[in-house]
């Protein structure tokens, strides 16, 4: 066991020298699902900047992600979609965290709104399907929140275990309706509407980078946390869908 | 030693999870009444899972072993692709056969009114597509040691075919059948991948063990482990039984048979 575990250590080298001789880094990024698309493109707009560095993305829900960082999985910088979360660290975090980018949530129906569903009262309908993401994930919390605040009570036909399952149980028309990311909703493009949730009865979810105290690389994840701040990586989180 | 290691390779994570398990939690997890609705709703449909598989999937072996028809392979194929799919796989292939916009699906909702996602009735189809096979090729098994001469002789007596695997077949592999249906039963009850992608999540309808015990790691991971431990040794204990109990003797009774009143006794 203790063979196989050296071998796989020297697969998977943290740090290895580059082709040009200087130290190529790794870092690992630990972030909230609904950013996937954004930080991909970060990441490479990152990478011509800092040819040295490699970004190795893991995205799932947050309080899985501080889950699996608990456990011991090596991450550098923690982006989740509650800052709450960064509190769910056991070894916690260097500095404060940075507030990178914000979502809110909408109605997603299924595309061209064939129940005419305008506000989230409407979800109570009888006879209407509607899923969430389950009160264990972000979305599911913020979606219970919104409905609480609204004063509508709604059945539920499903807690979803992620807020891409929402989405794709009303793009199929599975269910009539779900409350999820405005950012998730754009990304459907045709294949859903979305129904906006008034200012009022909305939550605004806060995205927050943070230095692991863990971290391997600090300076170099305290650098890629600052170009999440930059004008450049706000403009594509921003065609996404972002708040920043 | 390479057995070792791969006896080792099996319990070390055994280990690790028991190691971490809050003992001291584990009645206040089980006593919850989430986990007191998973556990019941887990229970309830694979015991009717095992059931369908049994009385749809028994006739099925009885075809693939005995009858001669071309495209037999492809059709023992089919029947047990389900072993080797991903799970997810499945439950997204049911999703748009048997889901409200689905091909059959709509029909079903059209005509009948039935819609299975997000129903129970959801969770047992999606547990029967994956356990099945299990006790499909159990069977067979069992039916191709079973010596052929047995049933010819019965149907030169003049027995129906329907009487002869009633009164000479059915009896003689009973050992098969019952592991096949316990195996079909354990799978059924570990389900994760199909029914969750199939049936949704919803506490006291769709939320089986394995589905609490996935959302508890993102809460609760102590809860999880609980769970976790739970559905292990349900498994263990079942898998134990069936080795001891049933295919013990399934062996000799397949491989010897010594006339029908010899192996039903």
């Amino acid at each position: 066991m203790g063979l196989g575990a050296l071998a796989l250590a020297a697969l998977l080298p943290a740090c290895s020298a580059g082709r040009d001789g200087t130290d190529q880094v790794t870092l690992d990024v630990f972030a909230a699902a609904s950013l996937t698309d954004a930080l991909w493109e970060i990441g490479g707009a990152y990478r011509e900047a800092h040819p040295e560095v490699t970004l190795r993305f893991n995205f799932a829900s947050s309080s899985s992600l501080a889950t699996q960082v608990n456990e011991g999985a090596p991450a550098d910088v923690f982006v989740p979609a509650d800052a709450d979360v960064i509190d769910l660290l056991d070894a916690g975090i260097t500095g404060d965290p940075v507030v990178v980018a914000t979502n809110r949530l909408e109605i997603i129906v299924e595309s061209g709104n064939p129940q005419g569903i305008a506000t989230l009262a409407d979800l109570a309908r009888p006879g209407l399907d509607v899923v969430l993401a389950a009160p264990e994930v972000p979305v599911g919390a913020y979606a219970r929140e919104v409905l609480a605040r609204a004063g509508v009570r709604v059945s539920p036909r499903s807690l979803e275990s992620n807020v891409k399952a929402v989405v794709t149980k009303v793009v199929l028309g599975e269910a009539d309706a779900g409350i999820v990311y405005s950012t998730d909703v754009l990304a459907v493009g045709e294949r859903g509407t979305g129904i906006p949730i008034p200012s009022e009865q909305n939550v605004v979810a806060v995205y927050s980078a943070a230095v692991l105290r863990d971290a391997a690389h600090a300076a170099q994840a305290a650098d890629f946390v600052r170009f999440l701040k930059s004008e450049r990586a706000r403009a594509i989180l921003e065609r996404y869908g972002f708040g920043t | 030693m390479l057995a070792g290691i791969a006896v080792l390779f099996f319990a070390l994570p055994l280990l690790g999870l028991l190691w971490r398990v809050p003992w001291s939690r584990t009645w206040d997890v089980l006593s919850s009444r989430s986990v007191g609705r998973a556990l019941q709703l887990s229970i309830t449909t694979s015991l009717i899972a095992a059931l369908v598989s049994m009385v749809f999937g028994v006739p099925l072996a009885w075809m693939l072993a005995r009858v001669g028809f071309p495209g037999r392979s492809v059709v023992r194929a089919l029947s047990t692709l389900s072993m080797v799919l991903p799970a997810v796989v499945g439950g997204v292939a049911l999703f748009f056969s048997f889901g409200r916009r689905g091909l059959f699906g709509q029909y079903l909702d059209e005509w009948f009114g039935i819609r299975l996602p997000f129903t129970s009735a959801g969770v047992v189809v999606a547990q029967v597509f994956v356990a099945m096979p299990f006790l499909v090729l159990s069977v067979e098994s069992s039916i191709r040691q079973l010596d052929v001469r047995l049933e010819e002789a019965a149907r030169t007596l003049g027995g129906s075919r329907w009487y002869v695997f009633w009164r000479i077949t059915l009896p003689a592999i009973r050992p098969g059948v019952v592991a096949g249906a316990v195996l079909a039963w354990s799978r059924a009850l570990g389900e994760f991948g199909a029914t969750i992608t199939f049936a949704g999540n919803l506490p006291g309808r769709t939320q089986t063990m394995p589905l609490a015990t996935y959302l508890a790691l993102e809460s609760d991971p102590e809860a999880a482990l609980v769970l976790s431990v739970v559905l292990i040794a349900v498994s263990f204990a079942v898998l134990l039984g069936l080795r001891d109990r049933w295919l013990g003797q399934a062996r000799p009774a397949g491989a010897a048979p010594q006339g029908p009143a010899a192996v039903t006794t």
